[in-house]
C-alpha cells in the first residue's frame, strides 16, 4: 500500500512538471487554445455543403406572367441571388465563362405557351460544371423550386413526396460536422503533444535524465499520458461548447457518456502519439511521423466520406483508426442521443488500439537506441 | 611587396547580442587591434569570450553595430565580397557534405571557389598527402574519425591558396594526436605559401606556437604580445609543491584554491600541485598554507599568465560566474559502506553498433570513494561505457556491475543509489530552478517536507537562485544545477558526463573542487573528460581511443608507463596512443 502511495506520488510529480513545462511556454500556451478554437470556427463556417447565394443569370425570352412567378419562386428561395439579367443565349456563355455566375436559367419564348396547352414547358438549366459538388447541389434545388412549380399549376397533385431527415432535420452539413470536430480537432492537438513529449526530451537530452531516476518506464508512460489526455479533452470541451452555444447546434446525447467516449478515444490518440515519441529520434521526426499519420487517419475515418464507399481493404483498415469510432461515438451520442449501450462497440477498437500503443511505447523508452 | 597593409586592423570594435534572458549581451566590447601581415595570430580566451563573434565579423559574416574593421586593407563595411575573396574561413564545424566522399568534398569546394583544374591537381595531391587522407578518397565524409574530418576540413578551406586564412578553433574536441597534426600542417603551409593565420582557440600549448596572442575574455581584449611578453606577467609568481606522502595532491590544491587571498590558482600535476601565487602575498602565510610542504619556483607558462589575467579581470568585475559553490562544507552522503570492495565492476564489456565497435573488451573496477575519469579524445568510446553503466545502453557482450546489480536489468530503487549529470547538463529549460529540483526529488521518491528541505538545503549549498528561469542560466551555473539536481537524493555513486565541457578554466576548477569535497565525503564519482589534464584530479584513469582501453591505473603510473613522467598529461596520450597504434600495425603485419 505504501509502495502504491509513493508510486503514484512519483507519477504525479511527473505530471506536474508535464503541465508546468506546457503551460510556462507562451508559445505553448497559445497553441492550447488557438489552433483549435480557431479551426472549430472556421469548420463551422466555412466547411458547408449547403448552398447560399448562388449567383445566377437569367435569360427570360418569355415575358410572361408564368414565367415571372417561376423567376420570383427561384429568388424566394433565398438560395439564389439573381447577378445578371441576359437578352440573348450569346450572353450565357460570358458570364459563365467568367465565373460571374454559378448558373443561367434560360426561359424559352414558347414557355408561357406551352404550359397553357397544358404540356411540357421546357426550362434550361446552363450550370458551370467545374466544380460538380456545388453544379450538382444547384440544380437539385432548382428542381426542387420546379415541382412546387408545377404541383401549384396542377392543383393538389396525386402523391407527394415528403422527406424527412432525422437526427438533422434541415440536413444542415454543420450539423454533421461540427460534432465531429470534437473528436477530430483534439486528435490532432493530442498526436502532436504525445509525440513531442518524449522526441523533447530525448532531443534535449533530459530523457536520460529522467530514465536514470527510479521511475519505472510504466511510470514514465502514466505520468506523461495523464497531462496529454487531459489536454485533449479540454480541446474537445472547447469545440464542444463552440458547437453547442456558438453554432447552437443542439445535444440530444448525455454528458457523461460524452466524455466517456472522449477519455477511450483520447486515450487511444495518445497511445498512437506516445509511440510515435519513443520512435523518434528528435523533434522533427515525430513532427513528420504525426503528419504522415494524420492525413489517412482522417480521410480513413468517415468524416467526410463515407466508409461505406471504400474498398474492402480500407474499410478493413479502418478499424485500426480510433478516429473512425471516436467521430461516429461523438456523432450518435451527440445528435442521435445514443445510449451506452448502443455506441458500446465503439470502444472495442479504441482500447485495443490504446492497450497495444502504450505498452508498445513504455517499451521503447529503454529498448529505442538512441 | 614593400606596402603590405596589416591583415586585420580593428578600431574600437563592438557587437550586442540578444541574451537567452532577452537582456542584451556584449558579444565584442570595443576592441581595438591590429595585426602585421605574414604572421600566425593567436586569439585566445575561455568559452564565451566573444571569439567566434570577432572571427566571423573578420570575415565578413556579422556585421558589427559599432567600430571599423578593415581586412587586408579593405573596409569591410565597404566590400565584404572583395575580402571574401582573398580569405579562407573555416568555421568551428565545417560544412562538409557527410554523404560525399573526401574527393567529392574536395571538388565541391574547389568548384565553389574557382580553382582551375590544372592547379587542383597538384593542389589536391599536396592536400591529401599532409592531411594523411589519400588513403581515404572514396570514404563518404560522415565516416571519417573526428580529427580526420577536421583536417578533411581544413583541406577543403585551403583549395585555394588565400591571402588571410581564419580558423575558429581548429582543434576543439579533437584528439590530441589530430591536434598536433592539424598543427603541423599550419606551420608547413606558413612556411611554403607565405599565410597569414589567425587561430582561434581555447589550448595555451597552441597559443604557445604563434608569433602574436591576444587574450580576451568577455568580449574585451585584456592582452596582446608574443608569447615571451605575456608569460613575463606571471614571472617570479609561479611555483611547484609536493604535498606529504599520502596526501592525494587534490586535497593540497583544493585547500590552496579555498585561499584565494595568497592562491591564483592551482592544478594538480603529476603528484604535485602547480600553482600561482598573488602578487606580493604573505609568505608566511602561504607557507602556513602549504604545511610547510617541499615548495620550489618553477619556469612560468603561457597557461599562468593567462589564469592570472583572467583571475585579474573577473575580480574586477565581482560577475559571479565562477566562484566555487560548495566552500568546503561537503554535502552529507549516506555510505552504508561495507569494506572496500569494488562498487563497480566492469569486465571484457564490448558494444557494437553494427560492424561499427564503439566499446571493444573494456574491464575495469572502481573502488569506494575513488574519483575514476575516463579519458579519450571525442569518439572514443567514453560516453558509450558511461551510458552502458548507467544503464542507459544494453551491452552487447561482458559484464557490468553497478553497485552489485546491472542497472539495465536492475529494479528501478537501485537506480536511486546513483546521481547522474548528462552531457550539456540536460535539465528543462523553462522551468525554475526549484521547478527543477523538486521534480527530480519527487521523481527519486523524496516526499513532502523532507523534499522542500531537502531542496532548500541544496540550493543553498549550491548558491543557486530558485525562481530563476533554468534556461536563461549562465553555462557555469547549468552546471551547478544539473550537479545539484544529480546529488538530491544523497547517491552513492556520481557518474557525471563531460561536465567540464564548455566551461572557463575558472569555472572548472570550482567544479574540481565541488568534485574534491564529494570525494572526501564518500561519494564515488565516475566522470569522463576529454580534458587531459583533467586527469591529475582523479584517483586512476582509464585512457580510451578508438574504443580500447589503452591504460588504466593512477595517473602516475599512467605517466610512468608512457614514459613521460613530468610535462603534461597531453604528451603521455599522445605517446600512449602512439604505441598501441604502433602495436597494432606490428600486430597486423606479424598475422
Amino acid at each position: 500500500m505504501d509502495r502504491l502511495i509513493a508510486s503514484l506520488a512519483q507519477i504525479f510529480v511527473l505530471c506536474r512538471k508535464e503541465i508546468l513545462a506546457l503551460v510556462k511556454d507562451p508559445a505553448n500556451r497559445v497553441i492550447l487554445v488557438g489552433p483549435a478554437l480557431i479551426q472549430s470556427l472556421l469548420f463551422g463556417y466555412a466547411a458547408t455543403f449547403d448552398l447560399k447565394n448562388v449567383p445566377y443569370a437569367v435569360l427570360d425570352q418569355s415575358h410572361s406572367a408564368a414565367s415571372a412567378e417561376f423567376l420570383t419562386r427561384l429568388d424566394g428561395t433565398g438560395i439564389f441571388k439573381r447577378q445578371a439579367t441576359l437578352t440573348n443565349s450569346l450572353q450565357i456563355a460570358e458570364v459563365i465563362d467568367d465565373g460571374r455566375v454559378l448558373m443561367a436559367v434560360s426561359i424559352p419564348s414558347d414557355f408561357a405557351t406551352r404550359l397553357a396547352k397544358g404540356g411540357q414547358a421546357p426550362v434550361q438549366v446552363i450550370l458551370d460544371g467545374r466544380n460538380s459538388t456545388t453544379a450538382g447541389a444547384a440544380a437539385g434545388y432548382v428542381n426542387a423550386v420546379a415541382t412546387a412549380f408545377n404541383a401549384k399549376r396542377a392543383g393538389a397533385p396525386p402523391i407527394t413526396v415528403v422527406r424527412r431527415a432525422w437526427f438533422n432535420p434541415n440536413l444542415d452539413s454543420r450539423w454533421q460536422i461540427l460534432p465531429a470536430m470534437i473528436a477530430t480537432l483534439s486528435m490532432l492537438q493530442t498526436l502532436l503533444l504525445a509525440a513531442l513529449s518524449v522526441a523533447r526530451e530525448r532531443e534535449q537530452g533530459t530523457f536520460d535524465q529522467l530514465l536514470v531516476t527510479p521511475l519505472t518506464p510504466l511510470q514514465i508512460l502514466t505520468g506523461k499520458a495523464i497531462p496529454a489526455v487531459l489536454v485533449g479533452v479540454m480541446q474537445s470541451t472547447l469545440v464542444l461548447l463552440i458547437a453547442r452555444l456558438w453554432f447552437e447546434v443542439p445535444m440530444n446525447g448525455s454528458l457523461w457518456l460524452l466524455y466517456l467516449g472522449l477519455f477511450g478515444f483520447t486515450g487511444a490518440s495518445v497511445g498512437i502519439g506516445m509511440s510515435i515519441s519513443a520512435l523518434a529520434l528528435n523533434m522533427q521526426q515525430a513532427m513528420l511521423y504525426t503528419f504522415m499519420l494524420l492525413m489517412p487517419l482522417t480521410l480513413l475515418s468517415g468524416l467526410v466520406t463515407p466508409i461505406r464507399n471504400m474498398p474492402e481493404v480500407l474499410q478493413i483498415l479502418t478499424y485500426a483508426n480510433p478516429l473512425r469510432f471516436g467521430v461516429d461515438l461523438v456523432r450518435r451520442v451527440y445528435l442521435e442521443g445514443a445510449g451506452l449501450f448502443d455506441i458500446a462497440f465503439d470502444f472495442v477498437p479504441m482500447l485495443v488500439v490504446a492497450s497495444v500503443t502504450m505498452p508498445l511505447a513504455a517499451w521503447l523508452f529503454r529498448n529505442r537506441l538512441a | 611587396m614593400n606596402d603590405t597593409p596589416p591583415s586585420v586592423v580593428i578600431k574600437a570594435l563592438s557587437k550586442t547580442f540578444d541574451g537567452p534572458d532577452g537582456k542584451p549581451f556584449q558579444a565584442i566590447d570595443g576592441i581595438s587591434l591590429s595585426i602585421p601581415p605574414g604572421t600566425l595570430a593567436a586569439v585566445v580566451g575561455p568559452d564565451g569570450a566573444g571569439k567566434t563573434t570577432l572571427m566571423r565579423m573578420m570575415a565578413g559574416l556579422l556585421r558589427p553595430d559599432g567600430g571599423r574593421l578593415h581586412v587586408l586593407g579593405i573596409d569591410l563595411a565597404e566590400d565584404a565580397q572583395e575580402v571574401q575573396n582573398r580569405i579562407s574561413y573555416m568555421p568551428q564545424r565545417f560544412g562538409l557534405y557527410e554523404d560525399l566522399s573526401v574527393q567529392e568534398n574536395l571538388d565541391l569546394y574547389a568548384d565553389l571557389h574557382g580553382v582551375p583544374a590544372d592547379v587542383r591537381v597538384e593542389r589536391f595531391s599536396r592536400l591529401l598527402a599532409m592531411t594523411d587522407l589519400a588513403h581515404f578518397t572514396d570514404r563518404p565524409a560522415g565516416k571519417l574519425s573526428g580529427g580526420m574530418k577536421q583536417k578533411l576540413g581544413l583541406a577543403c578551406t585551403l583549395v585555394r591558396v588565400p591571402d588571410l586564412l581564419l580558423l575558429d578553433e581548429p582543434s576543439v574536441g579533437v584528439d590530441p594526436l589530430s591536434r598536433r597534426d592539424l598543427w603541423e600542417i599550419i606551420e608547413q603551409l606558413i612556411e611554403s605559401d607565405g599565410l597569414s593565420v589567425i587561430v582561434s582557440t581555447a589550448y595555451m600549448d597552441e597559443a604557445e606556437r604563434c608569433d602574436h596572442v591576444f587574450v580576451m575574455n568577455r568580449g574585451m581584449l585584456l592582452a596582446d604580445g608574443t608569447p615571451d611578453e605575456l608569460k613575463a606577467g606571471a614571472r617570479g609568481l609561479t611555483h611547484v609543491v609536493s604535498p606529504d606522502d599520502g596526501v592525494p595532491a587534490r586535497d593540497l590544491q583544493a585547500r590552496m584554491i579555498d585561499a584565494p587571498e595568497l592562491v591564483v590558482d592551482a592544478v594538480p600535476s603529476g603528484g604535485q600541485v602547480r600553482f600561482i601565487c598573488q602578487p606580493g602575498c604573505n609568505e608566511a602565510a602561504l607557507k602556513a598554507l602549504l604545511h610547510d610542504c617541499d615548495c620550489q619556483p618553477r619556469e612560468e607558462e603561457l597557461e599562468d599568465a593567462f589564469m592570472l589575467l583572467l583571475h585579474q579581470h573577473d575580480d574586477g568585475h565581482g560577475d559571479a560566474s565562477s566562484p566555487p559553490p560548495l566552500a568546503s562544507q561537503a554535502p552529507a552522503v549516506a555510505t552504508n559502506g561495507n569494506g572496500d570492495g569494488p562498487v563497480i565492476v566492469v569486465r571484457d564489456l564490448v558494444r557494437r553498433f553494427g560492424d561499427f565497435t564503439a566499446v571493444a573488451n573494456t574491464s575495469f573496477e572502481v573502488k569506494r570513494g575513488e574519483i575514476f575519469g575516463l579519458l579519450g579524445p571525442n569518439g572514443a568510446g567514453k560516453t558509450t561505457t558511461f551510458r552502458m553503466l548507467c544503464g542507459l545502453l544494453p551491452a552487447t557482450s561482458g559484464e557490468l556491475l553497478v553497485a552489485g546489480v546491472n542497472l539495465r536489468n536492475a529494479r528501478a530503487a537501485a537506480r536511486a543509489r546513483i546521481g547522474y549529470v548528462a552531457q550539456k547538463f540536460s535539465l528543462y529549460s523553462n522551468l525554475s530552478v526549484y521547478e527543477n529540483l523538486d521534480f527530480f526529488g519527487g521523481a527519486y521518491g523524496l516526499r513532502g517536507k523532507e523534499r522542500r528541505d531537502r531542496v532548500n538545503e541544496i540550493i543553498r549549498q549550491f548558491d543557486l537562485d530558485p525562481d530563476v528561469h533554468s534556461g536563461n542560466l549562465p553555462l557555469g551555473y547549468k552546471q551547478r544545477l544539473a550537479m545539484a539536481a544529480g546529488l538530491l537524493h544523497q547517491p552513492e555513486i556520481l557518474f557525471l558526463d563531460e561536465p567540464t565541457s564548455g566551461i572557463d578554466p575558472l569555472a572548472r576548477r570550482a567544479f574540481w573542487r565541488t568534485i574534491t569535497a564529494l570525494s572526501q565525503s564518500g561519494v564515488t564519482v565516475v566522470v569522463t573528460t576529454h580534458f587531459m589534464e583533467e586527469a591529475e584530479y582523479c584517483d586512476r584513469i582509464a585512457i580510451q581511443d578508438a574504443g580500447r582501453l589503452l591504460a588504466l591505473g593512477t595517473p602516475r603510473g599512467v605517466r610512468e608507463r608512457s614514459g613521460i613522467v613530468s610535462g603534461h598529461m597531453n604528451e603521455a596520450f599522445i605517446a600512449i596512443v602512439e604505441k598501441a597504434r604502433a602495436a597494432e600495425a606490428e600486430g597486423q603485419e606479424a598475422a
